[in-house]
């Protein structure tokens, strides 16, 4: 049975190659995955296409590569991006996407890269035999009513849909592999092929699910079964907007983290930076470290700065895209909130030069953050200052206890009137009847 | 004739005692009809009787003789017997016939209004209504009545005056709904926006079987009221509120809830288009001009938010995010605000700043502490009168019928809460 659990490995290596675990030390016994390394590319501007690119292999070289083409505004990049795509689909078999691709690409690099009409052809008819070749082979599966060749032939069907870009055919191939799954391993098999695939769909919801189910299995996982788990399960929170809880998840994988995991967590926890594992992670990622650490130690303005540099990098991330902006947010209110906690006035212009805006940018900031609540103070808008304004206990307690006392009046007054037409009501209804 | 002759005999022989009267009363339950016929002819011999000993024969006698089409000129007349009758009138009799009595207010209210003259029925109004009532808990049938007159002839104060009392018995639902909606519209008058919310409240929330017109329009003011008061219009509405209303009285009163929507996006210029777009529809309902007050309350609540944020602030900033037109407005503004006591501040001419003070409220006053007493007080009254009904309703037999019935049969461990007979 050594052929089957071939197959099941090279899909979670195409995992691994995904970005969602990148291991120092890669198993030598993987031959098709990339080691990904964790020096993260940081070079402010101009990004190294081909370095980023070779972080990653399979299907999420291919979306990446796309996605930086659409984002970047430098058409070099663009057209570098989108060569590289073109490439690797070529040495893929997914049609669809290729297609695409050489839309973008749009005959400007050059007549060997327009559109291989013959190539597509023969490509698309070799997928049709296999096609075929793997329902007949599933049917005899079916009849003979073997689980394990069955559930063999679901899980060749959906890696066979999923090379072809057909999503949510994969999908359903692989979950139709649950019904016939008997040993944990099986299952774990199946959740992470349908994670992988979800994640591809961009339906987190799924992944949350199928997450929760491969935790549940009985059998104990092996660490990076579980790191992968715990960083699925972090893009799915992602994705929900649940930054808390994605944070927690990665925190959970351990010091192995890609560079932009480290940026959901900053904001969130400052406690993370207690925290050993992920230290021994920051030293090697030092421009996340030293921004963390001006974070923690109130230097505020060069810890924005250094985000400023890391924003055009993570814009291109597949990922991360939709989140930056509030992130950067949230980050930016936290250290507002953490710069004011300590003091009971401050001067605001001291305030705007270490935060390197203006005062009345500042006011505006400060004013939203106060009437959302985060922030206990008042603007004295005259002299620029803001005083710390700590709520009179006894003048509330007081304020509070006389408007309950009329809401209970208020409300047993209507009460009992309310109860008097019923019953009069009730009354007439009987008598009526009567 | 004669037996008009007979009747006043009789009147004026049974009127002196207690027992003496029950007897009249049936009599004259019989002469009824008799009266009713020679209507016309009756006027003469209301003057043979005396309103203040022979009230309950009076009564009879008035009631049949403006049960007719009364004419104008006979109106004031009418009014003016009617006005004397019900000043001099004995309580108690009255009370033994109070359909006659209420027909017979309702029929002075018509020609005083036809009268175009409802001040001269206010006061009347009132004495006939402290009359009627058994207790100031009690809601007659001439209290939205009254209210309508005190409406029309625009003295609040007389009817404020009957609002103040708490009413916990009703005669008729549709007195209730009418006398808090009247009564609300007497608050708002009187800018008691407080009372205004409560009463309307009640209507919208009392139980009715069928929607009614009278609580759609509550309904259209309580909206109104509530954002002046509140600020903000709660969606729903309690689940007290009868199923009828919860499901129609929204979409009966679209475009205020629309008004609603748009005042709490807080974007004043938005809140005037609308307003003006849908001005016809206001008026039609005489809200105008409290929509024009709700518009000017978005101002106020812009003001206010800000002194929870700010310490100090110049005028010009004011007047940027609030978005008035100039510093000059907003200073307007905030010291119309500063003398009804909407906040606390100062404002500094020279400067042009407005420095935000705290409520100066220590809370250490005897006054302060009588207040709560008071309050605690009245609560405890309240609480008292809510166990009482309780006890009230738990002994009442249809009641325990109906509990009887609808409580689980097989549960032999619960506490039983009601007595085994009145498992039907």
């Amino acid at each position: 049975m050594d052929g089957e659990d071939d197959a099941p490995k090279s899909l979670m290596e195409e995992m691994y190659a995904n970005g969602i675990e990148g291991v120092d030390d890669a198993p030598s016994s993987s031959t098709s995955t990339t080691i990904r390394k964790n020096r993260p590319i940081i070079s402010g501007e101009q990004l190294d296409i081909e370095a980023y690119a070779a972080l990653y292999s399979g299907r999420t070289k291919i979306m990446r590569l796309i996605f930086l083409a659409d984002h970047c505004d430098n058409s070099g990049m663009q057209l570098e991006a989108l060569r590289m795509a073109y490439d690797e689909l070529k040495k893929g078999e997914n049609t669809q996407l290729f297609r695409e691709v050489v839309q973008k690409i749009d005959g400007r690099l050059g007549p060997n890269y327009s559109m291989d009409a013959t190539w597509c052809a023969m490509v698309d008819r070799k997928a049709d035999q296999r096609k075929d070749k793997l329902e007949s082979e599933l049917n005899a599966y079916r009849t003979n009513l073997i689980k394990e060749s069955i559930r063999m032939g679901y899980n060749d069907f959906g890696d066979f849909y999923y090379a072809h870009g057909a999503l949510g055919d994969a999908f359903k191939s692989y979950v139709r592999t649950r019904d016939y799954c008997t040993t944990s391993k099986h299952i774990i098999q199946m959740c992470l092929s349908a994670i992988l695939v979800s994640i591809e769909m961009g339906q987190f919801a799924h992944v949350t699910s199928y997450v929760s189910k491969a935790e549940q299995t009985p059998e104990a996982l092996d660490p990076p079964t579980i790191a992968k788990l715990r960083c699925a399960a972090g893009l799915a929170h992602l994705e929900a907007k649940k930054y808390k809880l994605a944070a927690r998840k990665f925190l959970e994988v351990g010091p192995e983290l890609g560079n932009s995991y480290s940026e959901v967590i900053a904001p969130q926890d400052n406690k993370v930076i207690d925290n050993i594992n992920f230290r021994n992670f920051l030293e090697l990622v030092p421009e996340v470290r030293e921004l963390i650490n001006d974070f923690y130690s109130s230097h505020y303005a060069s810890c924005l700065e250094y985000l400023g540099n890391l924003k055009s990098n993570l814009m291109l991330d597949i990922h991360i895209h939709d989140h930056v902006e509030t992130l950067y947010d949230q980050i930016r209110s936290k250290a507002l909130i953490q710069y004011t906690h300590p003091f009971v006035s401050v001067d605001m212009r001291m305030m705007a030069d270490a935060f390197k805006t203006s005062v009345a940018g500042l006011e505006k900031e400060l004013e939203s953050l106060i009437t959302d609540n985060q922030i206990q103070a008042r603007i004295d808008s005259h002299n620029k200052i803001l005083y710390a304004r700590h709520a009179d206990q006894r003048n509330a307690t007081f304020q509070r206890v006389l408007q309950t006392g009329n809401e209970f009046d208020w409300d047993v007054r209507a009460m009992l009137l309310r109860a008097n037409l019923l019953k009069h009501e009730y009354n007439l209804r009987a008598s009526r009847k009567i | 004739m004669n037996s008009v002759e007979g009747l006043l005999t009789q009147i004026r022989g049974l009127s002196s005692t207690a027992s003496d009267v029950l007897s009249l009363q049936n009599v004259l339950k019989q002469a009824d009809e008799s009266l009713h016929a020679e209507s016309t002819r009756l006027l003469p011999f209301l003057d043979q009787l005396d309103p203040s000993k022979h009230s309950l024969g009076y009564l009879y006698f008035l009631e049949a003789c403006t049960a007719g089409p009364v004419t104008t000129e006979s109106a004031s007349s009418f009014v003016l017997i009617i006005a004397r009758f019900i000043s001099s009138c004995v309580a108690e009799q009255i009370r033994l016939a109070p359909d006659k009595f209420i027909s017979v207010c309702k029929r002075f209210k018509d020609q005083v209004l036809s009268l175009e003259e409802p001040l001269r029925g206010v006061a009347p109004m009132l004495t006939a209504v402290r009359k009627l009532q058994s207790s100031t808990e009690h809601l007659t049938t001439l209290h939205p009545e009254f209210l309508l007159l005190c409406l029309l002839a625009k003295c609040y104060k007389t009817g404020l005056s009957i609002l103040e009392e708490d009413i916990f018995e009703v005669d008729q639902p549709r007195d209730l709904y009418l006398y808090c909606y009247y009564g609300g519209m007497i608050c708002i008058g009187q800018k008691c926006f407080r009372k205004a919310l409560e009463l309307l409240h009640n209507v919208v929330t009392a139980p009715m079987s069928t929607i009614n017109a009278i609580a759609v329009e509550a309904y259209k003011k309580y909206i109104l009221v509530s954002l002046i008061h509140h600020g903000q219009l709660s969606t729903s509405l309690p689940k007290y509120a009868s199923g009828v209303a919860q499901r129609n009285l929204k979409s009966l009163c679209l475009s205020y809830m629309e008004l609603a929507n748009s005042y709490n996006n807080g974007k004043i210029a938005d809140l005037e288009t609308y307003v003006q777009a849908n001005m016809e529809k206001f008026g039609s309902d005489n809200n105008l001009g409290l929509v024009k007050q709700v518009v000017s309350s978005i101002y106020k609540r812009n003001i206010q938010r800000l002194t929870q944020t700010y310490l100090t602030l110049s005028l010009q900033d004011i007047a940027n995010t609030v978005q008035l037109n100039s510093p000059k407005e907003a200073e307007m503004h905030v010291l119309q605000m500063i003398q009804d006591g909407e906040i606390y501040a100062t404002i500094n001419q020279k400067d042009g700043m407005v420095r935000f003070l705290e409520d100066p409220e220590l809370y250490k006053t005897c006054e302060m502490i009588e207040h709560i007493d008071l309050s605690i007080l009245r609560l405890m009254t309240l609480s008292k009168k809510l166990t009482a009904m309780d006890e009230l309703i738990s002994c009442d037999p249809l009641y325990l019928g109906k509990a009887g019935r609808e409580r689980q049969r097989f549960d032999f461990d619960d506490f039983d809460s009601v007595p085994q007979r009145f498992n039907i």
